[in-house]
């Protein structure tokens, strides 16, 4: 069996016997800088515009739901279920399908929806990072098949940086099949070096946050 | 095998437009990662390639352990794990799950690995259609190329060639603004995600603790590739595994940045097992490949194990004076640059490439730049003298080994050593304007050949240094 | 010799072991490590003493404080008489700046000159400030940095004449680079390299010399 021979030749390679105890590992390297929510807020903005997308703040959820209902004028959109959406008001605006649980409705319409609208779980203000778990609430193909992504994210869950999110959640395969950080739009350098925004993922991105 | 790779690099040198690509686009990379770690952007970067080390090390010296403590976890979350000692191994799996479901379309992200073990050609024998969906890795599917660099593999390539490419491959006009030859594979490629039976993905990290895949992409391919078909088969070779999921927060703050400059790529993704019940999309089956392919013979060496640490980021390329002029075509297999030559002679015997370990000046701008630290001169060194070791049992190199010998003698024997300094002077070839600028015929052995060649020879001088010192 | 002068200037008297010929670098980087080691062992037995040792040569320094400990690492004897070696090597302007503890030698030199970092001296020996801290202090020198710096020059050793036109090709980049400069001198610590960029100049019909520095630092 091939899995047989590749430990064993592990083993033996390494000299070591099976079932041998293993030293430990060189202990975690978690280091969270002390900041403060105003700095964290400023700092994802600030980052989220340097990688060309969209960055704004907004005091309420209904201000949310205002900026969102501007930025998705005339279009076809598909919100996730996150319940922070409802609490915006986002599911009710015109154009915004929303509340879908069966894949194949979902894909059909994130195929052709020119905007996909989704909470994120956390945020990342060192890097402007959306982090976003799989889950009945947010599905992986709203922030992926349509040509635009916006991301509506109440600013206590911004989080410093990757140490912090992974003080946070130390093991995401606890609670997701699904973790993906994601940090500006879509791109490609692969043809002369030229950056080309929306290759496959949304080339437009705008993150909202709100409070 | 030498002389196919001085032929390449000749090729390479000559070819003006390819020079300016190639260093350019090197360059670029190389100036970018030096912003992303200067110790005002990344004041911690020293400790976390420390850390990355360490962490490496310690995973590979306990590797049948953390593979183990991987497979459980994976199976615990829904995911198997297929052990594959070869190439043939892999795509017999391959082949069999895709015969069983009726499988007919793969999409694949990018993988060196599957390179490693032409996967695309083997399943394609046997009637699949597998996809590359990474831009630069479609356009060099349709043309039929490998890969030219770890991270920029269409760097050899101009918006022409793809313009070529593309309309006679896709039958599309002939096309080229970037922006529309993109756009143009997004919208075939979009049709392949949607239809596909089966997403193929390499893994840059594999998380024991976790049982988990980490894929860390900028165009969002690998995100399609393993969320839109129903089943995802990640394939790794099994010396990517890192102990725990916390240890990202290490290594993803060097790869990026290392790689392209960027603080963290577009998307990084935490794949554990098929999707979870609830979850409305994502695969429903999930297959980790762990893939040894002659990995476990290069763990039997202590000094050069360290190559297995490699998480395939590229700086060492863009750092590589060599390789910014010779390219990744000049390189006898798919991992080029420093990286490259030090995998290949470990992968495939020292008498394969026996030139490789030697096309180096030793200047040392890949260990300064590898993320986990990897000592790839001194790699380079142990692998030089591997060779020469095979030389001798294989009765090549003799005359080389008679010189090195006879150098050895003289240098132990200091007065012959300054007498045969003295005939130099005595039978150097004429200097013309006070240089050696040719080497008449019966002098011109290959060495001295090779250097004027290139460049002038200073004569000897006058008088030696022994000289001057005993007649003060 | 401009080395030996600058030292005795700075009071330091000199004795040179006629029976040194050679650190057995060439043969090590060629993967002949039994010729190289046979060498090294000459040079242990010509070395053998208390006194530092300055070479006047990055790559040679660095053989002999970071390589000669793998060519004995299975001779335990000789591998203790090569860790008491390391401690007393040193390359030449390291010891001007280390040991001496100087960075005015009174030297004086009326010229434009950009400097080379040897990868030896660079990347094994961390030497980078040194240098430019000594040639600042040459009075009427003005220097110029390379850009790109820190470059290989392409020498390499044997790779010179192995992969001759690599090399070549890389000894051409680093003209271009030095032409950039407007300097008249190219410096460095290493001869190997100075081979390769003067012979490189030449070629290129340049009439920009170069020097080491330890005939920067003898000149008055």
């Amino acid at each position: 069996m091939s899995r047989d021979a590749i430990l064993n030749r592990v083993r033996t390679a390494l000299g070591r016997a099976a079932g041998a105890a293993t030293p430990e590992a060189p202990p975690v390297r978690i280091r969270i800088p002390e900041t403060i929510a105003d700095a964290r807020i400023a700092s994802l903005l600030t980052r989220v515009e340097a990688l060309a997308g969209e960055a704004v703040r907004v005091d309420t959820p209904a201000a949310a739901r205002a900026w969102v209902a501007a930025a998705i004028e005339g279009k076809q959109a598909v919100a996730s279920n996150a319940p922070f959406l409802a609490e915006c008001g986002i599911p009710e605006l015109a154009g915004v399908r929303c509340g879908l649980t069966v894949e194949s409705e979902l894909r059909g319409l994130c195929a052709v929806a020119g905007v996909g609208i989704t909470s994120a779980d956390y945020a990342l203000a060192d890097t402007g990072t959306l982090v976003m778990l799989s889950s009945p609430r947010e599905a992986r193909l709203i922030s992926l098949l349509p040509p635009a992504h916006i991301a509506v994210v109440p600013s206590g869950r911004i989080l410093s940086g990757l140490d912090e999110l992974f003080a946070t959640i130390p093991l995401p395969a606890g609670e997701t099949s699904s973790m993906v950080l994601i940090t500006g739009p879509s791109r490609t350098a692969d043809i002369e070096q030229i950056l080309v925004r929306g290759v496959h993922g949304p080339g437009k991105l705008a993150v909202v946050v709100v409070g | 095998m030498t002389s196919e790779m001085h032929r390449h690099i000749h090729e390479t040198l000559g070819d003006a437009r390819l020079q300016e690509a190639v260093y350019t686009a090197t360059g670029r990379l190389k100036e970018s990662r030096i912003a992303a770690v200067a110790p005002d952007v990344l004041p911690d970067y020293q400790e976390l390639r420390t850390q990355a080390h360490a962490l490496k090390k310690h995973a590979i010296e306990n590797l049948d352990a953390y593979l183990d403590e991987f497979e459980r976890n994976l199976e615990a979350h829904g995911g198997k794990a297929v052990y594959c000692q070869d190439a043939a191994e892999v795509a017999d799996f391959i082949l069999g799950l895709a015969r069983e479901r009726g499988a007919r379309l793969i999409v694949k992200s990018k993988s060196m690995l599957t390179e490693e073990i032409d996967l695309n050609e083997r399943l394609e024998k046997h009637g699949l259609e597998s996809v590359e969906t990474d831009l630069g890795e479609y356009i060099l599917q349709l043309a039929h190329e490998r890969p030219y660099h770890l991270v920029a593999p269409a760097l050899h390539k101009t918006r022409y060639d793809v313009a070529e490419i593309f309309s006679a491959r896709l039958g599309v006009p002939h096309e080229v603004v970037i922006e529309k030859q993109t756009a143009t594979a997004r919208a075939v490629l979009r049709e392949k995600f949607l239809a596909a039976d089966i997403g193929i993905s390499g893994a840059n990290f594999l998380v024991a603790d976790s049982g988990a895949v980490v894929l860390v992409e900028n165009e969002g391919n690998a995100r399609l590739t393993t969320s839109a078909p129903r089943i995802h088969i990640a394939i790794a070779g099994i010396e990517k595994i890192i102990p725990r999921a916390q240890d990202l927060a290490t290594f993803l703050k060097l790869l990026a940045r290392s790689a392209t400059g960027q603080w963290l790529s577009v998307y990084t993704s935490f794949l554990s097992g098929p999707r979870r019940a609830g979850e409305i999309d994502g695969p429903e089956e999930f297959y980790v490949v762990l893939v040894d392919n002659g990995r476990t013979r290069l763990l039997e060496d202590p000094d050069k194990r360290q190559s297995l640490y490699c998480i395939r980021c590229g700086a060492c390329l863009n750092a590589c004076p060599v390789y910014r002029k010779i390219g990744g075509y000049s390189f006898p297999w798919v991992y080029s640059g420093p990286i490259g030559s030090i995998l290949t002679p470990q992968f495939m015997g020292p008498s394969h490439a026996p030139g490789l370990p030697f096309a180096s000046s030793l200047c040392g701008a890949c260990a300064e730049v590898c993320p986990v630290k990897i000592d790839l001169p001194k790699a380079l060194l142990e692998l030089r003298s591997e060779v020469k070791i095979a030389d001798r049992r294989e009765g090549r190199g003799r005359w080389e080994k008679l010189g090195f010998r006879l150098f050895a003698w003289l240098m132990r024997h200091p007065r012959l050593y300054e007498m045969a300094g003295r005939m130099a002077s005595l039978f150097a070839p004429p200097a013309r304007g006070g240089w050696i600028r040719s080497v008449p015929g019966l002098m011109n052995f290959p060495p001295l050949k090779a250097w004027i060649d290139e460049r002038d020879l200073p004569p000897p001088p006058p008088r030696s240094f022994r000289e001057m010192w005993r007649r003060r | 010799m401009a080395m030996a002068e600058v030292l005795e200037r700075l009071g330091y008297e000199l004795d040179f072991p006629e029976k040194q010929t050679c650190c057995g670098q060439p043969a090590f980087n060629s993967g002949y490590r039994d010729e190289a080691r046979a060498v090294a062992r000459h040079f242990l037995d010509t070395f053998e003493g208390g006194d530092p040792i300055v070479i006047p040569s990055g790559s040679c320094a660095s053989m002999v404080a970071h390589h000669f400990a793998e060519l004995f690492a299975q001779e335990p004897e000789t591998l203790e008489r090569v860790h008491a070696l390391e401690k007393r090597v040193w390359e030449f302007s390291a010891f001007l700046t280390e040991v001496a503890r100087v960075e005015d030698v009174g030297a004086r030199l009326e010229d434009i000159v950009t400097f080379h970092d040897g990868c030896h001296s660079l990347r094994e020996m961390g030497i980078r400030d040194g240098p430019r801290r000594l040639l600042a202090r040459v009075q009427g020198l003005e220097l110029r940095e390379l850009e790109p710096a820190q470059e290989c020059c392409g020498f390499g050793g044997t790779f010179a004449v192995k992969f001759g036109e690599l090399s070549g090709a890389m000894a051409r980049s680093k003209v271009d680079a030095i032409l950039r400069t407007g300097a008249r001198t190219v410096v460095s610590l290493d001869p190997s390299c100075l081979m390769q960029i003067r012979g490189a100049l030449s070629r290129r019909g340049s009439s920009i010399r170069t020097m080491h520095l330890a005939e920067v630092l003898a000149s008055r």
